[in-house]
């Protein structure tokens, strides 16, 4: 988006070369310099134009406060950015301002009393008597106005009133954007957690995308014999196909629906988890087939590809630590004790692996390689061949599975890594053992979208004997 | 006006075409916005949305009858355009000189047209004689007053000049723009060569309508009723087009793309907090392009944000608020995605080519008109390679009676030795006209 020319660079002369410009060029003639990308330009001479109201001085820092200067709310006259008035009921959820905490606002036996109001109290802090004018108000000029505008709003506004979690003085409006600073806000998947007994998972957005394109599922269930199963699901949507958080949303829900279905019917778990592969490709391709009413139009760099998502699940039950995969999420063995071996479970459908298979490269070399994320395998209306990928094992000591996203492994690519950050109660505290490898994951940078599921097995004694 | 009906008022859809991926440290965000206006016009017209109101007004200067043909054209052109005017339109025909003077129905309002105010019109027409100067802005300023005699919904005017507006300065011209700018939209024509281009251009980029150029006075009777006939498709007017922009986002430009480029940056009301009111005039069944440039403050990777919400507003007949219409949304996402980030949407791309097209055909021909024959020949070369990448045929075609294209694809061209006047002044008055992206 940096090549938008601009109406006039401003510039006497290519910042590049020297040589003399006229107003309208867009690159210098004598060394191709891209005058649209010169920053000093617009800097001091284009400020002036912008159209920008003029905030009041921020009250001082609360000593001790942890929060830098803000703006409140009150401070300026709001309206959301579809023009219309904001609802005014709840103008301030956190209190009076630091600052003038010696006047308490709403000040019950003030001056002159009118019907007492909601907002619009005049309070000498001053931040309250702003926010009520409304402009078009004024206009109409009604008879008698009234205290506050926020009576004839505050029905059907009053929802709808939360405060923009970007720059904490705005209000988020009907589409989810702040009318102040048109930041975002928060999407219900950017961090979700989930503890069971036996089992526990985390997802979060990462630091560098916006959206968290993982999914998890995860469930306990009962075996015919009553003995008990966890599983736990973990997609990764491909980032280059359309809509890849419903197709991690759909799979991960599919497949785990499926195992619910078959393991309490006495399916073995490693047939049970290729059917549940199985329902999360036809799940994930049934999303190809809907119009692409997510604006297909506005990306056209990839409305061509179906939705598309990796697929890695674990299930303990009977004695059998069960992986299915497809892709390169994974799956990792972390005995607790850490004398012992841990293990990578699963072989990621990559361009990597392909290459290490192949004898072509050695490991280092191909996850240095910029294709070595490139996936061979998914699930998708466009994967030519679904190949779930499936592996049982029978444990002989306890330990913890992790299956993950490569937004953790990334950060722990081997086994022992992956042992070394895994906590050493892990198996006894799930949901914190999820969190903190999230949490070694956002320390070392959060490329990507982290999904971390713990699933705890334990050697009992009845199940060793059994084949 | 109460029965300003919504059934038969255009319905607007607004479609926004952006990549909203910026990298890391990107500031830019540029949109296509689409605003298309449907079941108004062709349909409805005048008769759904309210009481119109055209003035037509006509060079009458003593220059009209050098050849007598532009006179007669003119009248045989109005008596076309008044011919094409819908029963129930309010009209009025005014002469104009170094003053403006009433010629129907000559009582300081409008008629209402019928076919009997049709024929009284055309008998005022036969009346019009050549003779005196020419000074737009009184003829402006009395359509003005004509248009607001009456309650109408839509004010139009169609104005005809031959000739430069020798008789008042250029100042009293722009004050009397300025006066009459959002109060009634007017389309201009040039007929002959001895006009200014840019005045005539000016008038029309002012008052919200369209420029041409009639070289041939034969042409005018087609040229009037297609105008008219434009006019009576309007159903809406006075539409804003209305800018919503967060805290800390500065707006580059907003230029109206397609059909032709008319830079509206300037022309912003600040009608509340972070918001502002472009003029688009008046709809019928039509769809234009806007290009919206904003520079949003810096954001990390992974952050998304609204840098800008653009919305549609009428006017309430009944006097209150604005109507919103529809509105889109122009979104920034920070992406390390390289593949995202750099990808150009098509539909900027195309514009951004098209706005650079009109102005180095302005650029080339005022280097032409001061001599400066190398840089003349490398605007105007520019402007072939760009009107022939984008498709711009009609452009394309005007460029080529002007320079000699040797090779189109790397914009080589030669000055043609001679012009005709009316070719270079056709080029000129047509330069912003735009072509949309090939789907």
């Amino acid at each position: 988006m940096s090549q938008k020319p601009k109406p006039s660079h401003g510039l006497a002369a290519c910042p590049g070369c020297a040589e003399p410009l006229e107003s309208g060029d867009r690159f210098c003639g004598a060394c191709g310099y891209d005058l649209s990308a010169v920053p000093a330009a617009e800097g001091g001479a284009d400020r002036p134009t912008v159209a920008i109201v003029t905030w009041p001085d921020a009250p001082p820092r609360d000593p001790g406060s942890l929060s830098t200067m803000t703006q409140h709310p009150g401070d300026l006259p709001g309206t959301d950015s579809g023009g219309r008035d904001l609802p005014t009921m709840e103008v301030r959820t956190d209190g009076p301002a630091p600052a003038e905490s010696g006047a308490p606002a709403p000040a019950p036996g003030g001056p002159p009393a009118p019907a007492p109001h909601a907002v619009g109290s005049p309070t000498p802090d001053g931040d309250f008597e702003l926010a009520a004018p409304d402009p078009r108000t004024a206009v109409r000029a009604d008879p008698a106005p009234e205290p506050a505008a926020a009576a004839p709003t505050a029905p059907a506004a009053a929802p709808s009133a939360a405060l923009c979690v970007a720059c904490r003085a705005g209000r988020v409006d009907t589409d989810g954007y702040c009318e102040n600073c048109g930041h975002a806000q928060p999407h219900e998947r950017d961090h979700t957690e989930r503890e069971l007994s036996g089992v526990a998972a985390v997802s979060d957005r990462g630091l560098r995308h916006h959206r968290n394109e993982d999914a998890f599922a995860v469930a306990s269930t009962t075996l015919p014999d009553g003995s008990p199963a966890t599983l736990a699901i973990v997609c990764d949507g491909v980032s280059s196909a359309t809509r890849p958080d419903e197709a991690s949303a759909a799979a991960a829900e599919a497949a785990g629906a499926s195992l619910l279905a078959a393991l309490p019917r006495g399916a073995h778990p490693q047939q049970a988890m290729h059917e549940a592969i199985v329902a999360a490709a036809e799940a994930v391709n049934s999303l190809a087939e809907e119009p692409g009413q997510d604006g297909a139009e506005h990306d056209p760099h990839r409305h061509r590809n179906a939705p598309a998502c990796t697929i890695v699940g674990s299930v303990v039950a009977s004695g059998l630590l069960v992986v299915g995969w497809v892709g390169d999420s994974r799956a990792y063995w972390v005995p607790d004790d850490r004398s012992a071996p841990p293990a990578r479970l699963t072989e990621d459908d990559s361009w990597a692996a392909q290459m290490v298979a192949a004898g072509l490269m050695n490991e280092a070399e191909a996850y240095a390689d910029e294709r070595a994320h490139a996936i061979t395998g998914w699930l998708g209306a466009d994967s030519y061949e679904l190949d779930p990928h499936t592996a049982a094992f029978k444990p002989d000591r306890s330990g913890v599975v992790v299956v993950c996203t490569d937004g953790l492994w990334n950060y722990a690519e081997a086994a022992e890594d992956m042992a070394r950050v895994v906590p050493a109660d892990a198996a006894d505290r799930l949901l914190h053992g999820a969190q903190v490898l999230v949490g070694h994951a956002l320390d070392g940078g959060g490329h990507d979208n982290i999904t971390v599921a713990l699933v705890p097995f334990t050697v009992t004694p009845q199940g060793a004997g059994s084949a | 006006m109460a029965n300003f009906s919504k059934s038969t008022v255009p319905q607007f859809s607004v479609d926004v075409y952006q990549n909203e991926f910026l990298p890391e440290g990107g500031r830019d965000v540029s949109a296509i916005v689409t605003v298309t206006s449907t079941g108004g016009g062709t349909t409805g017209g005048f008769a759904g949305g309210g009481p119109a109101g055209v003035v037509i007004m006509v060079d009458c200067s003593g220059s009209m009858d050098y050849p007598a043909t532009k006179m007669r054209g003119a009248r045989e052109a109005t008596a076309a355009a008044v011919d094409t005017l819908r029963d129930g339109t309010h009209f009025a025909v005014v002469a104009g000189t170094h003053v403006a003077k009433e010629v129907y129905p000559g009582n300081g309002g409008l008629a209402v047209a019928d076919a009997r105010t049709r024929a009284e019109a055309k008998e005022a027409l036969r009346r019009l004689s050549a003779g005196g100067g020419t000074a737009i802005g009184t003829w402006l300023r009395l359509a003005d007053r004509l248009l607001s005699s009456t309650a109408l919904t839509i004010r139009h005017g169609i104005l005809l000049t031959d000739g430069r507006n020798e008789h008042e300065s250029p100042e009293e011209l722009r004050a009397a723009l300025d006066a009459c700018a959002g109060r009634f939209t007017c389309d201009a024509r040039g007929v002959g060569t001895d006009w200014e281009v840019k005045e005539v251009t000016g008038i029309a980029s002012a008052l919200l309508g369209t420029a041409d150029i009639v070289a041939d006075p034969a042409g005018l009777a087609a040229d009037f009723t297609a105008m008219m006939e434009h006019a009576m498709g309007k159903g809406v007017a006075d539409v804003a087009l209305r800018l919503w922009t967060p805290v800390g986002v500065e707006i580059m430009f907003v230029k109206q793309v397609a059909p032709a480029v008319e830079d509206l940056t300037g022309r912003r009301t600040e009608v509340g907090p972070r918001a502002g009111d472009y003029p688009t005039g008046s709809w019928g069944d039509e769809s234009r392009d806007y290009h919206v440039s904003v520079r949003v403050p810096q954001a990390s990777v992974g952050q998304e944000m609204l840098a800008a919400r653009v919305s549609l507003l009428a006017p309430d007949p009944a006097g209150g608020d604005p109507r919103p219409l529809s509105q889109g949304l122009v979104r920034a996402v920070w992406t390390d995605d390289l593949a995202m980030s750099t990808s150009i949407n098509p539909q900027v791309a195309h514009y951004t080519g098209q706005a650079e097209l009109a102005d180095v055909i302005q650029q080339g021909l005022d280097a032409r008109k001061s001599g400066d024959r190398d840089g003349a020949t490398a605007k105007l070369g520019r402007a072939v390679q760009l009107a022939a990448a984008s498709g711009n045929a009609d452009t394309a075609k005007l460029l080529s009676k002007v320079v000699d294209v040797v090779d189109a694809a790397t914009g080589t061209v030669r000055l043609k030795a001679k012009v005709a006047e009316a070719d270079e002044m056709t080029l000129e008055t047509r330069s912003t006209k735009t072509v949309r992206v090939k789907r």
